[in-house]
């Protein structure tokens, strides 16, 4: 028990033990502004890295998230600004877009057995590509209905905002805890991260999963966009370059076996909020330049890696 | 999964065939919209002209392909290609600004090159983690290093000598393409007239079954790794010149994938074994040729990432086990 846990404990120590560094040097650390700001600032990687650890799980990839984000703020912009459509309905029009192209990818994937991360890697330019065609210019979003929602916020004690986006990232994360142990979904994922094969024996439609994970990963993906472009009140197309690779970082330092199979959402939740509190660490120094941030998350990565190669091979032995 | 021996049927099509006329029709397509595009002319003893140009763009991410298609061709892939022609850049633009002689910078930007090569080798041989994974930390903590060479700047540089590389010209042809043609025939050499070429198709076949035939598994995957990053460093040599300033958010953005398109394109399979140096050279100069098109028809150049999304999709099609396996019915029928 304490085994199959084990890397999610190492992620909660890491992030408990940096959260105290951050707080013995900056004692503002513990106010709740702080601790709002966290989680308004990364409520975008989060949301998004749900659907990240869902591809995971499975052992699959998902390259093409950055890009839809952008794709999204993009048809965002140009469909409330230029055609005057309105944003709930462009919402709904954007997750729907989200879905398909998610489910073309799985579509993909399972029928032609092509590498998952190759046909990402295709969606990625596709959708970057797309964002391009609608609008290279940044395009501001002055909707009211923006303004209203990016008001809405629960004041903690001590004036701290969970703001709208905050709440929405940790409602999809509770609803991805749901969704990954609670349903048959949630098990046919898993199941078939750990063996593809036994799970097509044990009868998990295989097909049907695979289209779900990706669908559900460029549908959450899209949430991301919106979340997004509440964040920044604007469509940029390059905005979001280099999301994915942040959002792997984010779930294999939350403890997720990137060869699939082994993880929880909840780790991935602690790995986004590990990144962010670098960011905001960083941020706070002062006199560290913001690229110490990659680093430092390459830092990590290349850590927890190590760490499942050896706990696996520890496995693999003990047995 | 994968076999190296492919069922040989004497009536296919001479291995390359498809890629040649792709190239051709490509730049059939060029002539039609831009018809001075097969113009060449000769000026202060170089070549100019838009098949030039395609040659010449052509050149770094053919440079690249060189390394991917052997690290492929072991069944891996290596994504930190951009990151290390950003620090290799870097490296050579910060020590030529700081008065180092121009061989010093060099060498240290191809010894920067081979550890970061040593660096994921170690991390996929050793360690035995999945490449794709493996790279992706040096793609991801690459660039931070590089902003760390360049102190988050754009470091610009005077140097004759340097700035040749990008935009001189040798034989007539541009230095770029030179030192490709340079490079693609070391490769050549080593792999094909050695067995390292052979070892490396074992390696991407069957790891376990190469090492035990006596296959120095480790040693060759590691030595591919840092093969492909030392022509990452020299692709960031080439760029950087180009620009004569090495900017390390932008250098090599996006050439990983480019690259890997390319040595997909040329036919070799992302499931290991058979390569060709020569048909992923000639991939790179098929998605070159296409840019160099779109920018000639006037359409914005932001299609391109579109054309190449689908050329990649069509490919990989085509290639998929599953048709393969049609394929291979429909002929047994007939």
């Amino acid at each position: 028990m304490i085994r199959r846990h084990l890397p999610v404990l190492i992620t909660l120590a890491v992030f408990i033990v940096g959260y105290l560094i951050c707080l013995a040097q900056f004692p503002s650390f513990a106010s709740t502004r702080v601790i709002g700001n966290l989680l308004t600032d990364n409520a975008f990687l989060g949301i998004v890295a749900v659907g990240m650890t869902f591809v995971i799980l499975s052992g699959g990839i998902d390259l093409s998230v950055g890009s839809v984000i952008a794709f999204t703020g993009v048809f965002l912009a140009v469909a409330i600004e230029r055609y005057g459509i309105n944003p709930y309905l462009a919402f709904v029009l954007v997750l729907g877009i989200g879905a398909l192209f998610g489910a073309g990818m799985g579509l993909l994937i399972h029928a032609f057995q092509i590498p998952a991360f190759i046909v990402t890697l295709a969606g990625m330019f596709l959708a970057r590509g797309l964002c391009f065609v609608l609008t290279t210019d940044s395009i501001p979003i002055n909707a009211p209905a923006y303004g209203q929602i990016t008001e809405i916020a629960f004041v903690m004690p001590g004036g701290g905002r969970l703001t709208f986006i905050a709440i929405v990232m940790l409602v999809t994360f509770a609803a991805g805890i749901v969704l990954a142990h609670f349903t048959r979904f949630g098990a046919n994922v898993y199941a078939l991260g750990g063996n593809r094969t036994s799970a097509e024996l044990m009868g998990v439609p295989v097909g049907r999963t695979t289209i779900g994970i990706y669908m559900l990963s460029s549908l959450l993906a899209a949430l991301a966009g919106i979340v997004f472009s509440f964040y920044t009140s604007a469509g940029y197309s390059l905005a979001a370059t280099g999301v994915e690779l942040d959002t792997i970082a984010a779930v294999v330092i939350g403890g997720t076996l990137l060869t699939g199979g082994y993880g929880t959402i909840i780790g991935t939740l602690v790995g986004v909020l590990i990144q962010g509190l670098i960011q905001t660490y960083i941020t706070f120094e002062g006199t560290l330049s913001s690229w110490w941030t990659k680093i430092a998350i390459g830092a990590l990565l290349f850590a927890f890696i190590v760490l499942q190669r050896g706990l696996s091979a520890a496995s693999l032995r003990s047995r | 999964m994968s076999s190296v021996i492919q069922a040989s049927a004497p009536r296919t099509l001479p291995k390359g065939l498809p890629q040649v006329a792709a190239l051709l029709i490509v730049f059939l397509v060029n002539w039609l919209v831009f018809r001075d595009f097969f113009a060449l002319r000769l000026q202060d003893g170089r070549l100019f002209g838009s098949l030039i140009d395609v040659l010449n763009r052509g050149a770094p991410v053919a440079i690249l392909a060189l390394g991917m298609t052997l690290v492929i061709a072991t069944r891996g892939i290596d994504l930190s290609v951009g990151a290390v022609m950003a620090i290799a850049g870097a490296t050579a633009a910060a020590l030529t600004a700081e008065g180092y002689p121009l061989p010093v910078a060099l060498a240290a930007a191809a010894g920067v090159g081979l550890a970061c090569g040593l660096w994921n080798g170690i991390l996929v041989a050793v360690l035995e983690i999945q490449p794709f994974v493996a790279t992706l930390i040096l793609m991801v903590a690459g660039r931070g290093f590089a902003q760390l060479i360049t102190e988050g700047q754009i470091i610009t540089f005077v140097s004759d000598g340097f700035a040749a590389i990008g935009s001189g010209s040798f034989l007539m042809l541009p230095m770029a393409v030179m030192i490709a043609l340079v490079m693609l025939l070391i490769t050549h050499l080593v792999v094909r007239y050695t067995a390292l070429g052979l070892f490396i198709e074992a390696i991407g076949a069957n790891v376990r079954s190469s090492a035990y035939a006596g296959v120095g598994t480790k040693a060759v995957t590691i030595a591919v790794y840092m093969w492909c990053s030392l022509c990452a460093a020299i692709a960031g040599l080439i760029v950087t010149a180009d620009i004569r300033g090495a900017d390390a958010n932008n250098a090599g953005l996006w050439l990983e994938l480019d690259a890997i398109l390319a040595v997909v394109v040329g036919g070799t399979s992302l499931f290991g074994g058979r390569f060709s140096l020569v048909l992923a050279v000639i991939g790179a100069l098929i998605i070159q040729a296409m840019n160099t098109g779109i920018l000639l028809s006037g359409y914005p150049p932001e299609y391109n990432l579109i054309v190449k999304a689908i050329v990649v999709l069509a490919v990989l099609l085509a290639q998929s086990p599953v048709l393969t396996a049609v394929r291979a019915v429909l002929r047994r029928k007939a």
